[in-house]
């Protein structure tokens, strides 16, 4: 600035000054002293805009019914009749005056949702590919209006089922009327029942608490038409398959609110503040309570900037780290010293004291077998024959004999065990060690170390021989298996801390997870000092993390040993955390009941969605390895050249899994023919496998008998979100175009006993199915779209983990345009099939075949040679409609059956025959309607022992009965009998649910959720072999992977499996781990095409990498790149940060194709989503069944699909790209 | 002395999770309109990073707040002269590009696309004039430390420091900075305004943008150093966060604290001097502004302060509320919150309390208890977030009044600890911060429990007139006015597709299945009840196919 210039505007200022002094004198106004500021109250302002514009004319309760965990009760604003804007509501109920609120809960994406209402992405109208509703329309008018005949005729015709096959995918939908779509879909479903059966049709829907109603009103068609439910909760690798293995419980963790009560929290691989947004506070403020918080993550994650101290190891090697905080814990407090309070839990509440038969090997050393049990020893004489092989023993400290303890399976399910399933021990006192005690002698056992390939280590064991057998225990396991060494145990043992020369010492660690031994023996320290300081109150978040990966269940069990050994869990403020997947219904008995429709019709089918995906998109051709490479050098070569696709197969053959389609025949066919020849379902089964004429659909899945004809997917996006090997979906299940170049596994890699087909079918199912208010990948691939209501446009039920509330969706609005929700529409399509299903179908007897199922008396199986268990289910097809609407008399006169409890519900029934009244004709005449979503609220509701306290005190007292009078479980069953939440309530405000049988906590308006609690203060059994939490697993299949006890799996080696991506192309190029954690602007695919996120975001799919990274393939922020393996191709841009490690990058899951990615330079067609670069691998162990706690029970047990185990290729692009 | 009153707020960083539910919640509240698209008068900023707009913060560059001058307040941006020489060409004006230019997608692709080769995508649109667009910069670039370590080391507090921070891995921190107006005492905005649009309100001291009087001048937008104040593209009128005024005075929190899931905000009454704001904002050494402020504050408690207030024809519920208010504690009684870049000498109103982070692995590393309080003391600045950065927000640079903070903080920490573990009281770690067993819990108990009713204490007396008699007819409702209840919305472009469909568009790369999917859209979010839109129905007689 010149002089001058500057000289005038100071003279400028100063006259500027003078005349605001002037002004002074000559206002009124008052101001202050030195003339900054004059006070007005003359002057009229126009504030009025933002007034009119905070203006509105109703304010609605609703949530969002996506799979987050949150369940947050939201106000939706209303202005002339549109959806405004939405904030949180604030009323949850206190949890008492000297600590923290729930209010407020949400996150950003749900404070976008209302974006949604009228998006230009919304779906407004049914919509269906055009190529199939002109041939269907064709069909038709050829067959004479017949529009069963028509479809038929198009899925008959291989051209033209390849026509409108092809076209999935590739835009080309049409709007169509809501008469003819739910027509074409009824004409697919009675087709497909007539001509292939009810299990060749499949719904997927997951996650009922996110909105129970919705969930429930299709699976409840599904159930009452014989179909399939898929699961989703092991399918999405969110089942963390430790907890049946431990617990023998799907997944029960404590409310958020309990991490209050924590005195040492560690999160480990849970980033809190992104993934469980609404909850964050907890952890926040207990750390002003002087809560410590440990933070466990490869990248600096958001949830870091909490923590007193961050460990990061590299991704997959968590387990190594748990593995040597144990090493540290047993050294120091249960071999140095025995702290008491540790010791008084691991007797009552763990297996730790229970014997393990050792199995000589050919070598001369021994490996772990079995648990020893009465059926060994000749014990319980007043026992029930076949139940004694369930009933595992232990030494008496006292009297040194063996003994079997109460409260064991093989109390669980016989006459004889009434009363004596509880954990009183009485007079015994369980010995934990064999160590130093009379008579006993030490033998060399070999254990498995993975974190080299083959290796293996010996060391000692003190061993007694007891009826003929080497045993020793549970705990002398543990400390060899940790490498806590004892004088006079000969063996590979550390001789220190800092011996990194073997497992599991600190050192050890450190070479595999890069954090410090020192860091790993200080938590471990703090940790184990805490819980005995304060009994228990430490807890670990663990999340997807380290649950995705394929050897998920070992690093969680590693996890948990350290809880269980330090009694930290059934203690509230400490334990497990783990919230992954909104998985926790908690009305569960009445939701149950709706969406199997048990009340009409047992059993329904149910199935694991990881093994039904893998046969039936046609992954396993791509798997190049047997059994032998992922097994233990250890293990007796069992499943030696057996493929994983065989290993499915004998799974359901076992019954150990169910498998849909089951047959390669009609099960409505075989149903008729068994009742004609009035013979017993399974006798007759096995006749006709003997004689060759019957083979299981899961041999060869590839025969087009076999395939899944027609598939559902609500409230889901199947295709974009969950679908590990993406590309492989497109390809074989859908037939549509895709980018995987893996090659079929080589002729000498292939199944054994699975039919290899020479050529991989395209395109199985003749019709998918999907009803959403939004276009995602699953609409863009879809045949028939129905446009579904949102969240604010209906009512329904929310619920979860996190906190203990349910409350109600309620419509804001009407559903716009021709939206529907999705229980009009199951409704609908009920109707459109009985009017369909007349003349064709009618009465029709089908054989089901389920799995031997966990808290049924099927986990328990007299023998080892088990099958499939046959029931014959008549379904009348003409009455689906007319059921669906209404409840069934089975609840009263059978009663609902949940975890092994009975209660019957008489008085339910007529209390909702009242309020709902009664169907007046028709097959459920006289029954209760349910022809509302508010009528089916009531019913789940009325139908639950959490919202219906006289449902749960008779459930408590059937479990006295089979627990005793010592469990005070009547005491129990008294508190909770008053309560009773009806639908109105939750309208109102979310309310509080009380205890019941169906869960194992305890829960009071004082009192935080925490699971297990019931176990620990009532001596209740957990639902497993021993009846207490396991570290030890005695299955054969088991035993071949090494995996009895605790330990540390390293990530699968791609190479070892022949998937290691190879750089190809021109540039320069990077191999990584290719990580998908949960996104801060998405819950899966839902917000993720929203424009509100994305404009926070980085507007489209990126991947997040490390400086060095980027560096080293000349990448800058904000770059387009291409990340590719054999499974097919990511178009992303690159977010450069040194928050990342390097070695890896993240593409936050679930990034679709819908906005924002170009074609690819790799194959000239659009990218994929995150998981086209994943494939599907079934972990074998995960296949067991009818053994115990590790039995099926849907979405409770199965195998995961895990995906975290991917590498990939990344090189930069051009930067010129086209779309 | 003239007792004035405040509804001011205080953001706890150390409990902020950077969920950026604020800025949606208020984003859907206020803002999702034309001419706004840009707009966010709730941000949140991860540091270190740019913040939005690009490196607001560089003074030097955007001239934003007052500067000393021979003792003297004047705005940065310039004498008056100096101001109105550049109401025509503002070269201290952020561009848009400095916000970031608004984009949308062409949705309607995913539906409506014909039978193709490929999988339909919405490709990106800009939200200005329709285009086609790539996506280079945005209201939160730098979330969680995204862009590399250059791009983070352009941010002016980090350039500022006189210590090495290497952005590097194993040296990572960060924490969320939420930002909305700062309501300030001094405000530029207010003293920039060659219109007299700005005012600050008397009965709370929300200043707000009249909208009548707005000629858009935008030196508002220079004058905020926070650039708290936006322009309006389509009404040509300045805005601003109105700090929800509707529902302050109906006794509600503002939307951005009402829906802050980390329940870490507090709204309450500051009574304050007016008297003594000029000269505080004059004091000569910029680390002594925090103190300065300090001192304008009045005690409630203060016999003399209430009859002064009450004279001042502060109503009575104002001042018991300033008795129990949040801000109050946290700012002048606990001295925990700080004022966000007090060297801007407008006096801001929206305080925070800093961040701790990691401390006990660099204690621990060294062979120290890292839970022996006098060791953590010591150790603060050790904290993974360097003071000097803190102190380069809060307190002109000098780490004393931040490290006091933390050190309070850790205090509670381990004071409460002792009481979690049912060990006995130690006074000594109390008072080691200067505080006593009864204030420390009763902090931990505002910020740990932090009831509803107790982080927003907002009185609804208003005695004083606020002279916004309205004449019935709204200025802003009319055609070319703000468009707040205009047919055009957040997510439509502002430009037709030409005639040719979007291809015929310059440079614009086309989606396989773009059809013409821009018209005709029906957005009814901004759509005001009456009529019926075309397109919203069906049209009579049009067929399903």
């Amino acid at each position: 600035m010149g002089r001058g210039r500057a000289k005038a505007e100071r003279a400028a200022a100063e006259a500027a000054e003078r005349l605001l002094e002037a002004g002074r004198l000559l206002r009124r106004a008052p101001t202050t002293p030195e003339g900054r500021a004059v006070f007005r109250a003359d002057q009229k302002v126009n504030d009025q805009p933002y007034r009119e514009r905070w203006a509105h004319d109703k304010v609605v309760r609703s949530t969002h019914g996506v799979n987050c965990t949150g369940s947050c009760s939201w106000q939706v604003y209303v202005k002339d009749g549109l959806i405004a804007w939405e904030t949180q509501a604030t009323d949850y109920p206190s949890t008492g005056p000297d600590r923290p609120d729930y209010e407020p809960r949400g996150c950003p994406r749900g404070a976008s949702f209302s974006w949604y209402t009228y998006s230009p992405t919304r779906v407004r109208y049914p919509h269906a590919r055009g190529a199939l509703v002109e041939m269907f329309r064709e069909a038709k008018r050829r067959h004479e209006g017949d529009p069963v005949a028509a479809w038929a005729d198009i899925t008959g015709d291989p051209d033209k089922r390849r026509r409108y096959q092809s076209a999935r995918g590739r835009g080309g939908l049409v709007r169509i009327g809501w008469d003819e779509a739910l027509e074409i879909a009824a004409a697919a479903h009675v087709h497909t029942l007539q001509e292939y059966g009810p299990d060749r049709i499949a719904g997927f829907s997951p996650i009922p608490a996110m909105s129970m109603a919705s969930h429930a009103a299709g699976a409840r068609f599904h159930a009452l038409i014989g179909a399939p439910m898929l699961s989703f909760y092991d399918w999405y690798a969110d089942l963390p398959i430790a907890s049946p293995q431990v617990f023998g419980d799907q997944t029960d963790v404590p409310e958020s609110g309990d991490w209050w009560d924590a005195a040492y929290l560690m999160l480990w691989g849970s980033n809190v503040p992104v993934t469980r947004t609404p909850d964050a506070h907890w952890m926040a403020e207990a750390r002003y309570r002087g809560q410590k918080v440990v933070v466990v993550s490869p990248d600096y994650a958001d949830a870091t900037k909490f923590a007193d101290e961050w460990l990061h190891p590299h991704p997959g090697t968590d387990g190594a780290l748990a593995m040597a905080m144990g090493h540290v814990i047993l050294r120091e407090c249960f071999v140095e010293r025995q702290v008491p309070y540790f010791q008084d839990y691991v007797r009552r509440f763990t297996d730790l004291p229970f014997l393990i038969a050792l199995d000589e090997r050919d070598d001369g050393t021994h490996a772990p077998g079995a648990f020893v049990t009465a059926e060994d020893l000749d014990l319980a004489p007043d026992a029930a024959a076949h139940t004694r092989r369930w009933m595992p023993v232990l030494h008496d400290e006292v009297t040194d004999a063996v003994v079997v303890p109460g409260g064991t399976m093989g109390d669980r399910w016989t006459k004889e065990g009434e009363g004596r399933w509880n954990l009183d021990l009485g007079e015994i006192e369980p010995a934990l060690s064999l160590y130093g005690r009379p008579g006993t002698r030490t033998v060399q056992v070999t254990l498995p170390r993975f974190d080299e390939q083959g290796a293996t280590v010996r060391r000692a064991v003190p061993v007694r021989r007891v009826g003929g057998r080497l045993v020793t225990t549970v705990f002398d396991l543990m400390l060899t298996q940790y490498g806590v060494a004892r004088p006079e145990l000969p063996g590979q043992w550390p001789t220190s801390y800092e011996d990194a020369s073997t497992p599991c010492t600190p050192a050890w660690q450190e070479a595999i997870t890069s954090v410090s031994a020192g860091a790993v023996v200080r938590a471990a320290r703090e940790f184990a000092r805490t819980a005995e300081q304060t009994r228990g109150r430490c807890m670990i978040v663990m999340g997807a993390g380290t649950n995705h990966w394929f050897h998920s269940d070992t690093i969680y069990r590693s996890f948990l040993s350290l809880l269980l050994l330090t009694g930290c869990q059934g203690v509230n403020g400490g334990g497990w955390a783990h919230y992954v997947g909104q998985e926790k219904v908690r009305p569960y008995a009445g939701w149950q009941q709706m969406a199997t429709a048990s009340d009409w019709a047992r059993p329904s089918r149910q199935m694991p969605g990881t093994p039904y995906w893998y046969l039936h998109t046609g992954q396993w051709r791509y798997e190049k390895f047997t059994a032998d490479l992922l097994a233990s050098p250890t293990g007796p070569g069992g499943l030696s050249g057996l493929h994983t696709a065989d290993l499915v197969a004998h799974s359901a053959r076992k019954g150990w899994m169910p498998s849909y389609p089951t047959f390669s025949a009609n099960p409505l066919d075989l149903g008729r023919r068994v009742r004609e020849a009035g013979a017993d379902p399974a006798r007759w089964i096995a006749d006709e496998r003997a004689a060759g004429r019957l083979g299981y659909a899961c041999d060869d899945p590839d025969d087009p008998a076999n395939w899944p004809r027609v598939l559902t997917v609500w409230r889901a996006n199947l295709i974009g979100s969950s679908a590990k090997g993406n590309e492989f979906f497109l390809r074989h299940l859908l037939g549509a175009s895709d980018n995987a170049a893996a090659e079929e596994a080589p002729p000498e890699a292939r199944p054994r006993d699975v039919t290899w087909r020479e050529e991989a079918p395209r395109g199985k199912l003749d019709l998918l199915l999907a009803l959403d208010f939004r276009m995602t990948s699953t609409t863009l691939y879809a045949d028939l779209v129905l446009p579904a209501a949102t969240w604010y446009e209906k009512h329904d039920l929310s619920s979860t983990d996190m906190h203990p509330y349910v409350h109600a969706f309620s419509p804001a609005i009407v559903p716009p345009w021709q939206a529907r929700t999705d229980f009009e529409i199951f409704h609908g399509l009920a109707a459109e099939v009985s009017r369909l299903a007349e003349g064709r179908l009618e009465t029709a007897y089908d054989l089901v075949a389920t799995a031997l199922q966990h808290d049924t008396p099927g986990e328990a199986p007299p023998d080892e040679d088990t099958g499939p268990q046959f029931h014959l289910v008549e379904r009348d097809y003409t009455a689906i409609g007319d059921k669906i609407a209404a409840l069934g008399p089975l609840p009263e006169t059978t009663g609902l059956q949940v975890k092994g409890i009975t209660v019957r519900t008489e008085q339910e029934s007529r209390w909702l025959a009242a309020r709902c009244g009664t169907a007046s004709r028709g097959a459920a005449r006289g029954r209760p309607l349910l022809d509302t979503d508010v009528k089916m609220c009531e019913a789940i509701l009325a139908l639950s022992g959490t919202t219906n306290g006289r449902v749960a005190a008779e459930g408590f007292r059937q479990l006295a009965e089979r627990c005793g009078p010592a469990s005070d479980l009547e005491e129990l069953a008294a508190s909770v009998a008053e309560r009773r939440i009806v639908f109105s309530d939750t309208q109102a405000r979310p309310v509080q649910v009380g205890a019941s049988f169906e869960w194992s906590g305890k829960e009071a308006p004082d009192r935080r959720y925490a699971p297990f609690t019931i176990n620990t203060e009532h001596r209740k059994p957990w639902h497993t072999l021993t009846g207490r939490q396991h570290f030890y697993l005695d299955h054969a299949w088991i035993a071949e992977y090494g995996e009895q006890l605790p330990v540390y799996r390293p990530p699968l080696d791609q190479a070892l499996l022949g998937e290691q991506p190879q750089p190809s192309g021109e540039g320069k190029s990077v191999t990584v781990r290719y990580l998908t954690p949960h996104s801060k602007w998405s819950i899966h695919s839902e917000y993720q095409e929203n424009l509100l996120m994305q404009t926070l975001a980085r507007g489209g799919p990126v991947i997040w990498i490390s400086v060095a990274d980027a560096e080293s393939i000349g990448v800058a922020d904000n770059d387009w790149i291409e990340a590719v393996n054999p499974n097919g191709v990511v178009v992303a841009r690159a977010i450069v940060s040194h928050r990342m490690p390097t070695g890896t990058v993240f593409m936050y899951h679930v990034q679709e194709r819908l906005v924002n990615v170009p074609k690819s330079e790799a194959t000239g067609r659009r990218g994929g989503v995150h998981n086209a670069l994943t494939r599907l691998l079934v972990k074998p162990t995960h296949l067991i069944g009818g053994h115990a706690q590790l039995s099926f029970a849907p979405n409770y047990y199965g195998p995961t699909g895990n995906q975290r185990d991917a590498v990939t290729v990344i090189r930069r692009r051009s930067q010129e790209v086209t779309y | 002395m003239r007792v004035m009153a405040q509804v001011a707020m205080v953001m706890n960083l150390d409990k902020c999770i950077g969920c950026h539910t604020c800025s949606v919640t208020c984003k859907q509240t206020w803002t999702n309109r034309s001419g706004t698209e840009y707009a966010w008068f709730n941000n949140v900023e991860t540091r270190p990073g740019q913040g939005y707009p690009r490196a607001y913060e560089d003074q030097d560059r955007w001239k934003g707040g007052w500067a000393l001058k021979h003792g003297r307040l004047v705005p940065r941006s310039g004498g008056r002269a100096r101001r109105l020489a550049r109401l025509f060409a503002n070269p201290e004006l952020p561009s848009l590009q400095d916000y970031y230019e608004p984009w949308t997608y062409d949705y309607e692709n995913l539906i409506s696309a014909p039978l193709g080769d490929d999988v339909p995508t919405a490709p990106p649109r800009s939200l200005i004039d329709g285009r086609p667009t790539s996506v280079t910069w945005g209201p939160n670039w730098d979330d969680d430390l995204g862009g590399g370590p250059e791009h983070l080391a352009a941010d002016p507090v980090l350039k500022k420091m006189n210590a090495d921070v290497r952005l590097e891995y194993e040296q990572a921190f960060m924490f969320y900075l939420p930002r909305i107006c700062e309501h300030c005492l001094n405000p530029s905005c207010v003293a920039v305004c060659p219109s007299g649009a700005l005012y600050k309100r008397i009965e709370d001291g929300i200043v707000l943008v009249d909208q009548d009087r707005c000629r858009g001048w935008r030196m508002c937008v220079t004058g905020c150093p926070y650039k708290k104040v936006y322009f309006n593209h389509s009404s040509g009128k300045a805005e601003k966060c109105t700090f929800c005024y509707p529902r302050i005075e109906a006794g509600e929190p503002t939307v951005c604290s009402e829906t802050c899931v980390g329940r870490l905000r507090y709204l309450g009454v500051i009574l304050y001097d007016a008297d003594k704001v000029g000269d505080a904002a004059a004091t000569p050494d910029e680390q002594d502004l925090y103190e300065a402020q300090l001192e304008c504050f009045l005690d409630p408690d203060d016999p003399e302060v209430a009859r002064a207030a009450e004279a001042s024809g502060i109503p009575h519920d104002w001042i018991t509320a300033a008795r129990r208010s949040p801000v109050h504690a946290l700012i002048s009684r606990y001295r925990v919150a700080l004022p966000l870049h007090p060297e801007y000498r407008t006096m801001p109103m929206v305080w925070y309390i800093p961040p701790l982070s990691p401390v006990v692995e660099s204690l621990t590393a060294t062979g120290h208890d890292g839970e022996d309080p006098a060791k953590l003391f010591a150790a603060i600045d050790s904290l993974r977030i360097p003071v000097e950065y803190l102190a380069g927000l809060f307190t002109a640079g000098d780490p004393g009044p931040v490290e006091a903070s933390l050190c309070r903080l850790a205090a509670m920490r381990s004071h409460m600890r002792r009481v979690n573990l049912g060990e006995e009281r130690d006074p000594a770690i109390a008072a080691a911060v200067g505080m006593d067993t009864e204030s420390i819990e009763a902090m931990y108990r505002l910020l740990a429990l932090a009831k509803y009713e107790e982080r927003y204490v907002i009185p609804t007396s208003y005695a004083v007139s606020s002279g916004a008699e309205t004449d019935g007819g709204c200025s802003l409702d009319h055609d070319g006015g703000p468009g707040m209840y205009g047919a055009d919305t957040f997510h439509a472009p502002l430009v037709d597709v030409p005639a040719g469909g979007p291809s015929a568009l310059p440079g614009g790369h086309e989606p396989e299945h773009a059809g013409t999917s821009l018209r005709g859209r029906v957005n009814l979010l901004g759509w005001n009840g009456r009529g019926r839109p075309a397109g919203l129905f069906p049209r009579r007689g049009e067929q399903t196919e």
